[in-house]
């Protein structure tokens, strides 16, 4: 029988604002997929985003659905999630949107361990507002205000987060979508804060400026290029330059943020009562 | 003594139907007064429970920070969320002690930003939230405060002022954010703030701006400044069941999809917290009463005048100000904060040697008072403004003046506090 995606959309505010060929729907179908498998209530989800193309997914799923302020996802899911531990909080979040403006916030997320899921829409530009260039950029290529190619080299968001120590650092791409049901997952029963960079496109302001043809060879290029991350450390140095390494970085397992507090709070009230 | 408490209605919206609840003027805590905004749809209020155990009541010598942070405690203040900054960083520290003793959580974030949006997040989940901050850390939170704003997230915002632009004069005092507090965020967005001027009474509107923040379901400001934030003074704190305190509403209806920003006649709608049951959207973009965005104008402009009304319709308990002496005053002194206790020494030193003088005291700057400054100056024949600024909320009371009498500038930017001498000398000289 077919997937059930309707069981966790919010059909009447779709269809989505996402352009043809935009490779967010295929990324958006993979959480849905996770969390089915996860088997967690749609009473329990909430799903948390900032600004930008990514971030308008949490208003198509059926759950406790917040869009907040450019990049500061992460602040507002932590006052949750301390709050009511119960409930799974995964953030959408764009490339712009996670390591420039809210960059801050995810080293900081990174560091405290706290058991949020980020999943960073990583398409290499700042779609929403027309293709500007943002924080993963490739080094050379085009974009609305790098008409003369970017100057700036992109940062690596699966690099930063295993630095920040967050417990679990993923990469996979919009192309590998078995890969990624697996990584979703895994980051999902990951206790703890877990980071999963997923490399996606956008067509429409990058891909048409970058010479790309269509959509199909953007993905493609996934196809070609990516390969495991076990295989990618025995390549050669000038291979490993052609190649994107997919799969699990990091994972380990360290106390969690809000178990910590809680802990704190028994202490001090126990002190008190002396 | 005449020390009389006042608030009204200050009818400042675009629709002339949010008179409903008259004018309230001089009668006294507003507070107090009956829920009269109760609406159908309203199953149940619910209070939080103290244990009472581990409040010390009695009588204190505290500074005015401790006591905002103690006060927090009492209105039912279960998450902090804040960044170390002069001269407010007591009541994290505060805080980060006394939170987890009552069961509450205490986080030092990452920057300012981030502990704005922490506590909007923590407030979505059901918390009562505080965060405090200074100048240069009240800029930053602004974009979120207007989130707060539109989103109507119940959240308490303490600005412990210092000498700014920038980074100012960190350790001294300074009434520089009455236009901030008002304006800071972008968009046109209404706000409510609150101007103590004793250590005793940044306790008791600290509890008030709980009541009125989950109440109407706002942002509220609380503007101390450096010299009501360090200042020890005596302050009796009373037994926990003895504060009143607003829990916070929620919808009878069944669970499941929910449209949270449904109005009903209170204008205030009634979000239930993340994770019970009801399954919503919130947005920061302007939107309908689904919570979904909207492009449609007339959905905008209804959402922005409806705002603004909520808490104009809610003047009467929000605005307070206090009459020293002004009774057959033909000189009042306006102020607010700090400035305040020097206008009262003046006053003081003044109706000894026999002049008529009176003040007005600010207890809310925003809503401002409008129509009692306009009656006030239609008894006295000079008003007088003292501010540790270049001259911010007397724009305010010259507005509300309409050229009535005469209004006289006090302004004092040099870091120091303003001397009852100054105040004393204009009076003379009048």
């Amino acid at each position: 029988m077919a997937f059930d995606y309707n069981f966790y959309l919010r059909e009447n505010h779709l269809p989505h604002i996402w352009c043809p060929g935009c490779s967010h729907g295929i990324v958006a179908k993979g959480i849905i997929r996770a969390v089915h498998k996860m088997g967690w209530e749609k009473d329990d989800l909430v799903i948390v985003s900032g600004i930008g193309c990514a971030s308008r997914l949490p208003g198509y799923v059926d759950a406790n659905t917040l869009h907040t302020t450019h990049g500061r996802a992460l602040a507002f899911a932590l006052g949750i999630k301390i709050i009511k531990p119960y409930l799974k909080v995964i953030i959408v979040s764009g490339d712009g949107d996670a390591l420039a403006i809210g960059g801050n916030h995810f080293l900081h997320a990174c560091r405290r361990n706290i058991d949020i899921n980020l999943i960073i829409f990583n398409n290499k530009v700042y779609g929403m507002t027309g293709g500007q260039t943002s924080p993963t950029t490739p080094f050379g290529s085009f974009t609305s205000t790098g008409p003369y190619g970017n100057v700036e080299h992109e940062l690596d968001p699966v690099a930063v987060g295993v630095a920040a120590g967050a417990t679990f650092v993923a990469r996979t791409t919009a192309y590998h979508v078995m890969q990624m049901d697996k990584i979703f997952t895994q980051a999902f029963e990951h206790k703890g804060f877990s980071v999963v960079d997923v490399s996606c496109d956008c067509w429409t302001t990058y891909g048409r400026k970058n010479a790309m043809k269509n959509p199909v060879d953007m993905l493609d290029v996934y196809r070609k290029k990516c390969v495991k991350y076990e295989k990618y450390q025995e390549l050669s140095d000038e291979e490993k330059k052609e190649h994107i390494p997919i799969g699990i970085f990091h994972r380990e397992t360290r106390p969690e943020y809000v178990d910590e507090l809680q802990l704190i709070k028994e202490r001090a009230m126990k002190e008190l009562k002396k | 003594m005449k020390n009389n408490k006042g608030s009204e209605n200050d009818n400042g919206g675009r629709n002339g139907k949010n008179r409903r609840n008259g004018n309230g003027n001089g009668n006294g805590e507003g507070s107090q007064q009956q829920d009269k905004l109760a609406d159908e749809n309203v199953a149940k209020i619910v209070n939080p429970k103290f244990p009472r155990t581990v409040f010390k009541t009695g009588l204190r010598l505290m500074s005015g920070n401790e006591a905002i942070a103690e006060a927090a405690l009492y209105a039912g203040c279960r998450f902090f969320a804040g960044y170390p900054i002069t001269p407010s960083s007591e009541i994290a520290e505060h805080l980060a002690k006394r939170l987890p003793q009552v069961g509450g959580y205490f986080v030092q974030m990452e920057d300012e930003i981030a502990a704005m949006g922490a506590i909007l997040g923590a407030s979505l989940a059901g918390a009562k939230v505080l965060t405090a901050t200074s100048g240069p850390g009240f800029s930053l939170k602004q974009e979120n405060i207007g989130y707060g704003c539109i989103a109507e997230i119940p959240c308490v915002i303490v600005n412990v002022m210092r000498g700014g632009p920038s980074t100012g004069v960190p350790t001294k005092a300074s009434q520089g954010d009455v236009m901030q507090a008002r304006w800071g965020t972008h968009g046109d967005h209404p706000i409510v703030v609150l101007t103590p001027d004793s250590v005793e009474e940044l306790f008791w509107e600290t509890v008030r701006a709980f009541r009125i923040a989950e109440r109407f379901r706002t942002p509220v400001i609380i503007l101390a400044d450096e010299i009501i934030g360090h200042m020890r003074e005596r302050l009796f704190l009373p037994k926990p069941a003895t504060v009143n305190v607003q829990g916070r509403r929620r919808p009878r209806r069944d669970t499941g999809e929910y449209s949270a920003y449904q109005i009903p006649r209170s204008d205030i709608p009634i979000i239930p917290n993340f994770g019970e049951g009801y399954r919503y959207h919130v947005t920061g973009l302007a939107h309908d009463e689904t919570g979904f965005p909207t492009s449609e104008p007339a959905v905008i402009e209804n959402e922005l005048i409806r705002l603004h009304r909520k808490i104009n319709r809610a003047s009467n308990v929000i605005v307070k100000w206090e009459q020293y002496f002004l009774d057959d005053a033909d000189v009042a002194v306006v102020a607010y904060g700090s400035s305040a206790r020097s206008a009262r020494a003046a006053v003081n030193r003044l109706r000894a040697s026999g002049r008529k003088t009176g003040m007005f005291r600010l207890k809310t700057m925003w809503p401002f008072p409008t129509r009692a400054i306009k009656a006030l100056s239609e008894r006295v024949k000079a008003i007088i403004v003292p501010e540790l600024n270049m001259g911010q909320a007397v724009l305010q009371v010259e507005r509300a003046a309409l050229q009535k009498c005469k209004i006289i500038r006090l302004n004092r930017v040099d870091s120091e506090m303003i001397s009852p001498k100054q105040i004393v000398k204009i009076v003379k000289d009048l």
